[in-house]
């Protein structure tokens, strides 16, 4: 480290001025400003933070003691625990199938390639329902995979076990879809470059194509995480309801308030709130490291010409 | 170490990239691989470092058939055009990358980093991220990494391309340093012919799939092998000529082409090719074999001056150089009358012509 001196040094070179905070372009009157303003944050209040907050209101409105006994009551605290377990799994899955796709379909030309980018998006465009009635179709008893589950003392329906599978259908598209623009964005030169090297399959995979891709994988996870939570309708039709044992937090609620008891069933919904807002918090933070990545990604100012030559040595 | 690359064949699709190509670099020659874009360059490369598989011929490093080897066991440094620094390593990560994953020791690594980092003199870079650097410096951590394992062959896809022309002047003697000192057998991909010459020890011109030409700079330029070869390297005038009774005649002037089996061959017509030095001009028709023309443009700037004549006898533009001297003497002005001679020509097989 030394010779510093003779380089210029990149941190003394003049940084560009700062822009202008913001320019107040638009030459509408006032009043339409304000309007439009109005509407904007009325609806927001109306539709989102007066719902989400009569939630917890709601929830707290007989007592904090109350409260506290909905939510650990055997059921509710069964259907929160379920969740907790049948979110993650579907996560899990999703990321392992995600990453291998997405590594598929940005790296390599194969026959059916179009295809299976195509048949990523199918659980966005098929209804949970019609998808839960599916694995009905398929592992029911009646169904084409059912007799021979039976005949050998297996039951794949109403056990959580078919809620994993249900969540994960549901959630396929969110890894994937997150991590093909990455992959595709940052090409395949750093991977050839690692190979080149002397780099095997794996510790390419987890020194450089992991680490380029992380914030898109983790905000992949986040959405599908969020969105396993809170799914419905396939898990309502694959689950059974079964209170304690295939009840997710979604559709205990459901029940509860079908039971006419809402206290509890808004306590449970408090427990999905808080998990959604912890959710839309993760996002938020990791969209704001995803930005910090791609300024950087933006090619430096070239240097003013250095002295490159290197000393001729014996 | 010597590389040979065989009667390389590569399709993608039905696209013929690489059309029979056999291209040899000796033992610590640096290699130059020039054409324009869609030449095969950068995939013939591409095949000898690995990264692309040939659909036929041989890769050889010295008497190894290395085909079938993968590129990670070719012990190959590979420079990419647009660097392929690993973003989310600092420059020391960087260049420690290929010698981590071949388990060398913690002390051996950082020394022999810091070697390599004051051999591309950005020793204080060491803890910065790729992001925080110049093209031209990018450009030498990515050298750095590449020889890092001390590789046998380095290889290099268009390397400045992609950086401002001083910057770019400054890496290619640096470049030609480096391959020097460690001793490597180099090539390196360009469509700059002035980098070519300017670095390599041989040059190898490349276009359509097929080797044109290849010899040392000398060779190339002062006897291309045919007319894609004389265009590409530099500027050219051309001249449709007739063969004539043995003679290369345009209008009344006799091209100088010296012996040639073209004009043996007999009648018709060919193209030929004369550089802009390769032209005189004179205020008076005093040889007789001279074209006459009128003074279009005269660029002063540079070692030589630049005029553009036209021949309005035919219509044609031609450019000529001549030394500042020859310029003062013929005190030229735009729009003045002037004639034109030839001092050499060159004729090339008619079924070559592009």
């Amino acid at each position: 480290m030394t010779e510093s001196g003779q380089q210029p040094d990149a941190d003394t070179t003049p940084h560009p001025p700062a822009l202008p905070a913001r320019a107040p372009t638009s030459g509408d009157p006032a009043w339409v400003r304000i309007l439009i303003t109005t509407i904007a944050v009325g609806s927001l209040i109306v539709l989102v933070v007066i719902p989400v907050l009569s939630v917890f209101v709601e929830a707290l409105s007989r007592g904090v003691t109350r409260y506290a006994q909905n939510l650990t009551d055997p059921d509710n605290l069964s259907a929160i625990a379920l969740t907790a377990v049948v979110a993650p799994c579907a996560v899990i899955l999703n990321t392992l199938f995600g990453v291998a796709a997405a590594w598929a379909i940005a790296r390599f030309q194969f026959p059916g390639r179009t295809l299976l980018v195509t048949f990523i998006d199918l659980p966005f465009a098929i209804s949970p329902v019609v998808a839960g009635l599916m694995f009905v179709l398929l592992f029911g008893s009646s169904g084409w995979f059912g007799p021979w589950l039976n005949a050998h003392g297996l039951r794949l329906l109403f056990t959580p076990l078919a809620l994993v599978i249900a969540t994960t259908f549901v959630t396929l598209p969110f890894v994937a879809r997150e991590l093909i623009p990455v992959m595709e964005a940052i090409g395949p030169d750093e991977e050839l470059a690692a190979l080149s090297l002397g780099a095997n399959g794996r510790q390419i995979f987890w020194r450089i194509t992991l680490p380029n891709v992380k914030w898109g994988l983790l905000y992949g996870l986040i959405l599908c995480n969020a969105r396993a939570m809170g799914e419905f309708g396939a898990v309502y039709v694959v689950g059974g309801r079964i209170a304690g044992e295939t009840n997710t937090m979604p559709l205990q609620v459901e029940m509860l308030f079908q039971g006419f008891d809402s206290p509890a069933a808004f306590a449970v919904a408090t427990v999905l709130t808080m998990l959604g807002l912890v959710s839309l918090g993760l996002k938020t933070w990791v969209e704001s490291q995803q930005d910090d990545g791609q300024k950087q990604e933006e090619p430096a100012e070239p240097g003013i010409t250095e002295s490159v030559i290197p000393p001729k040595t014996a | 170490m010597s590389i040979i690359a065989k009667n390389i064949v590569k399709q993608f699709g039905d696209k013929v990239i690489l059309n029979d190509v056999t291209v040899e670099a000796p033992s610590g020659a640096l290699v130059a691989l020039l054409g324009p874009s869609g030449s095969g360059k950068t995939t013939l490369l591409r095949i000898i470092s690995g990264l692309e598989v040939p659909d036929q011929g041989t890769v050889q490093f010295h008497a190894d058939d290395i085909t079938r080897r993968s590129a990670r066991d070719r012990n190959v440094g590979f420079v990419f055009q647009h660097y392929a620094l690993f973003r989310h390593m600092t420059v020391f990560e960087n260049i420690a990358f290929g010698l981590r994953v071949r388990k060398i020791s913690e002390a051996k690594i950082r020394e022999r980093v810091h070697e390599l980092l004051e051999l591309v003199k950005l020793p204080e870079m060491a803890d910065r991220y790729p992001a925080k650097l110049s093209g031209g410096q990018k450009q030498r951590i990515a050298l750095a990494r590449a020889i890092a394992p001390k590789p046998a062959v380095l290889l290099l896809d268009e390397p400045f391309g992609a950086l401002d022309a001083n910057v770019r002047e400054e890496l290619r003697q640096w470049l030609r340093r480096c391959h020097d000192e460690y001793h490597m057998t180099s090539i390196f991909v360009t469509h700059d012919q002035e980098e070519a010459f300017e670095v390599a020890d041989k040059i190898v011109v490349m276009n359509k799939g097929r080797v044109e030409q290849e010899g040392s700079p000398a060779e190339v330029f002062e006897h291309p092998a045919n007319a894609f070869v004389m265009k590409f390297l530099g500027k050219v005038n051309s001249f449709q000529a007739v063969l004539q009774d043995g003679r290369v005649l345009f209008g009344n002037v006799e091209m100088p082409v010296g012996a040639n089996q073209v004009i043996q061959t007999g009648n018709g017509k060919a193209d030929v090719y004369v550089r802009p030095h390769e032209l005189d001009l004179g205020r008076t028709a005093e040889s007789g074999n001279c074209l006459r023309g009128k003074v279009m443009h005269i660029n002063p700037a540079g070692s030589i001056v630049k005029v553009r004549v036209l021949v309005e006898d035919f219509g044609l533009v031609v450019n000529v150089d001549i030394s500042p001297e020859r310029h003062r003497q013929l005190a030229l002005a735009s729009g003045e009358s002037i004639f034109v001679s030839p001092k050499n020509a060159k004729i090339f097989e008619p079924d070559y012509a592009i």
